[in-house]
Order: C-alpha cells, then structure tokens, then sequence
C-alpha cells in the first residue's frame, strides 16, 4: 500500500512521515502532496497569533481539549501545527510549544505537530501550508496552527486560516504600544489570555477603542446624508453582512473563558458559510499558492539558463552606480530571452 | 531546494523534579543546528513514545536522575519498537551507575552520558549515528 493510501486510512506514524518529506520539500513530499490535494478543503483552519508569552500554546491545548470532549455533541478530531523560530545563525531551534499540551497526551484524535520556521519570516514556516493541507486530508476535522510570534504582523496566518485568533495579555509592556498596527486587521477574533492578571481590563479596553478606530466606520454611517451612529454587537452580523471581532477573556491555565472563545469560533466559522467567505477565503488561500510557486519556478527556470558570468557582470554594473536594479533587471531579462 | 534537519526529541521521564541537564543539551543541540523538540518534566513513556511518533524524529534523548532509568529505558524504547520506530537512535543522560550502563546499550540505547560530559560529545554522537559522519567541526 502507499503511504498515501496509508494516511488516507489514518496510519499516524505513515502520516508523521509523509509529514516530514513534505518539510523537507523532497520529490516524495511533493508526490505525496499532489496525491493528497483531492482530499482537501474540509477542516476547519484556525490560526492563533500573538507575542511569545502571552499563550498561544495554553490556549490551544485547552481548545482542542474543549473539541474532544464537547458538552454537547460529537467530537471533533484536531490536529496542531505549532511553529517555533529557528535561529538565524545556526538553523537549529527549540520547539517547546508541546510542554503545554500535555492535556492531549494518550488521545489517538489528536496529533500535534511542531515544525521550525526555518528562515521564514511571517511567523510560518514555508512548508506550513503543505503540512496543513496533509493534515486536512488526513481527515482532522479542526486545524489549529500556532505562528512564531515575533512581534510584527504576521499576516500569512490571516491567509491560511479560515478564522484567526489574535492573543494578547496583560504585562507584556505598554499595552497599547504592544498591539502592533496590523493585527488588528487579520483579527477575526481578538483574545485578552492572562484575565487573572492586572490589567486585563485596561488591555480589554485598549483593544475595544482600537477597534473603534479602525473601523470607523462600523460606528457611523452615512443615512440619507445624514450621518448616525448604529451599535454593532461584537461577534454579530449587521445588514452590510460584516464580521466585527469579539474580544473575549480567557484564563487558559485555569480554563476560563474557553467556552466563550469557542462558542465565537463557532459562530465566525457560521458567518463564514453564510456570506460566502469561507468559499472565498479558500480561493484566495489557493489563488496565492499558485501566484507563489510560479514565481520560484520561474525563478528557479530562469537562473538555471542564465550564464553566471553574465549575472555577475550585470550586478557589478549595479555596484558601480552605471545600472540601476530595475535597469538590470531588464536587461538580464531581455538578454536571457536571446540566448 | 530540499534541506533536511536532525530531529531530537528531549525528554525527561520519571518524577526527578528538575530539568536543569536536558535544558543544556537542548541548546547545544540547537545550537549545533539541530531541531530539537522539548516536552518538559514528568514525561511518561507513553507520552514520549506518542511524541516521537507525531515529531517523526531521529533521536530520542531521555534526561534520568531518579534512578528508575532500567524501568524506563527499556519501555520507551518498546514503545518506539511496536510504533515502527526502531530506526530511532535513543542516548540516555544523567545519574546513570556505570555497572548499569551495558545493560541499557544490550537494551539499544546507543550512548550513556554522566555528569560533566562534554556537549561537543553529544553532538558528535548524534551527527554519526544518524547521518555516519564522523566529522567533529561545528
Ligand atoms: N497567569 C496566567 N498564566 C498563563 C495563562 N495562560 C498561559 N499562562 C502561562 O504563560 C506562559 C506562556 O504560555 P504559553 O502557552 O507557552 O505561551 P505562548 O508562547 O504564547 O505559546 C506559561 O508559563 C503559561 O503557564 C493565563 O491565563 N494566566
Ligand atoms: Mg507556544
């Protein structure tokens, strides 16, 4: 049998595997990938952000526990992706994200994954989406993937999942200054981990006035010319069928607030069928792929007929002031196309 | 464009409340530039067994300072055997009574480590078992 045959039938250790090749970016992983692709597009994505520290990990193990053992109805498989930083020196890194996950231990309806970024920036790693989409055929139901969080916006979450969760927490410095511009935006849901601590109330409102600023225009609409102020409920739909992120508390080490967190997971994936985005988000997701791996084998082609001699005069050209890089850039082009 | 990593689980069986060593080692490892996956304290053989299989990984490193290490040793690596992981290097650290060490390499344990030994060593180690190199530098 082959090993996709195999993790079809959910052989975990053939899926580890599959998993490893498809890191590796090898011709196996990339057979294996094409393989699995068909089997795609059912699960539910779930990408969690947020600074180092502020719980990402805690949050996770207790959501998918929340899924395995639900107070109503069937559970859900869950599978998680969580991504750690290499060092940019060595390549090596340190994946400490199942130390909190312990919760999860012995369940064979979860499989936990951690994977290094392996130079990326953008708080996944390259293979990220491969390893997703492995998982998603494996047939897990819900897909939570942990970024890095190093700070700035990582907003190649926002494309990969279907709902995101931003984490913040109290103490983490200024916490105003600490909601980076940007997060905002890919926010689908907004999380204050940490509620136990002082100043969650303060970052809660932070959070509540910068989304007010954002949208403004959530607050005021025009009305025959005239502009009103409508109160749009967190988390709820309105006319203009838009999303407006819930901030909701939790405590994940005493797990509090998980069952509000979820129930809004719930609802955010339910505005999604119903508007049509979650259709849309999946082209997009797919769409960039595509855009993506054409560029690098274009790319990738290019090099492979473009005589290093010639590269390495046209960038000296560069250094020396004669070219600008748009300039060399035409002229490699125009000069590869003649050979 | 392929690139491959040596993957190290640390793990730190048994109720010895300290994980001090297995810190070190993960950030030599590291260091070294190796992706080392790190569970903490009070790890069951089962949870390691479980871990190793999900992380797919090269070696399994077992941080031991209660004594329970002929227990536990030879569990983790059942475990990794009924998985299909038996091409899975497994090193052993910590107080570990010499009279004791042949016993565990009968069992497949590939090297024992004491206190005091030099990281440099382990990284070595693991390079040559699991890639045959015998190359030092780095
Ligand atoms: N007081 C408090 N500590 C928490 C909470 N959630 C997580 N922590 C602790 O915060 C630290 C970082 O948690 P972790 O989940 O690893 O954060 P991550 O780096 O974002 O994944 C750990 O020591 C957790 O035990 C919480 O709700 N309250
Ligand atoms: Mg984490």
């Amino acid at each position: 049998m082959s090993i996709v045959q195999q993790v079809l039938e959910g052989n975990r250790y053939a899926l580890s595997r599959v998993l490893t090749q498809i890191e590796n970016d090898t011709t196996e992983g990339r057979e294996a990938l094409a393989a699995l692709f068909p089997y795609t597009g059912k699960a539910h994505l779930i990408g969690v952000t947020g600074a180092p520290g502020t719980g990402k990990s805690s949050l996770v193990n207790r959501l998918a526990y929340f899924y395995r053992h639900p107070p109503e109805g069937e559970p859900k498989t869950v599978a998680i992706v969580a991504v750690d930083p290499s060092s940019p020196f060595t390549g090596g890194a340190i994946l400490g994200d199942r130390i909190r996950m312990r919760d999860l231990t012995g369940d064979r309806g979860v499989f936990i994954r951690s994977m290094a970024s392996r130079g990326a920036l953008g708080g996944l790693a390259r293979a990220t989406a491969g390893v997703v989409q492995a998982l998603d055929a494996a047939g897990f139901e819900v897909i939570f993937i942990e970024t890095v969080g190093a700070g700035q916006a990582e907003v190649d979450i926002a494309r990969l999942a279907h709902t995101t969760l931003v984490v913040e927490a109290p103490g983490l410095g200024d916490d105003v200054q600490a909601i980076k511009a940007g997060i905002l935006e890919i926010a689908d849901i907004l999380v204050v981990n940490k509620a136990d601590r002082p100043g969650a109330i303060s970052t809660e409102r932070a959070l509540i006035e910068m989304l007010k600023l954002a949208h403004p225009s959530r607050e005021m609409v025009s009305h025959h010319g005239q502009m009103m102020k409508v109160e749009i409920p967190a988390g709820g739909e309105n006319d203009s069928e838009e999303w407006v992120p819930p901030v909701i508390k939790t405590v994940a080490t005493e797990n509090k607030g998980i069952d509000e967190l979820a129930a809004a997971i719930a609802k955010h994936r339910e505005f999604l069928q119903k508007t049509g985005e979650w259709e849309a988000r999946d082209r997009l997701r797919l769409s960039t792929e595509v855009e993506d791996l054409l560029g690098e084998t274009l790319l990738r082609r290019w090099q492979k007929n473009m005589p290093e001699r010639k590269y390495r005069e046209v960038l000296e050209q560069v250094f020396a002031r004669r070219l600008a890089p748009a300039e060399a850039v035409e002229s490699l082009l125009s000069s590869a196309q003649g050979s | 464009m392929s690139e491959r990593r040596i993957r190290v689980l640390i793990a730190k069986p048994g109720l010895d409340g300290h994980d001090r060593g297995a810190k070190v080692v993960a950030r030599a490892l590291r260091d070294a530039g190796m992706e080392v996956i790190y569970t903490g304290l009070r790890q069951t053989p089962e949870m390691i067994a479980e871990a190793a299989l999900q992380e797919d990984v090269d070696v399994v490193g077992l941080s031991i300072l209660s004594g329970a290490h002929m227990a536990l040793v030879p569990r983790v690596i059942e475990l990794l055997r009924q998985n299909g992981q038996d091409h899975v290097k497994v090193f052993v650290g910590g107080i570990i009574p010499d009279e004791d060490v042949p016993a565990l390499k009968e069992m497949g344990v590939l090297e024992v480590y004491g206190p005091g030994t030099l990281t440099s060593d382990i990284v070595a180690d693991i390079r040559k078992a699991v890639l045959g190199e015998d190359d030092q530098s780095g």
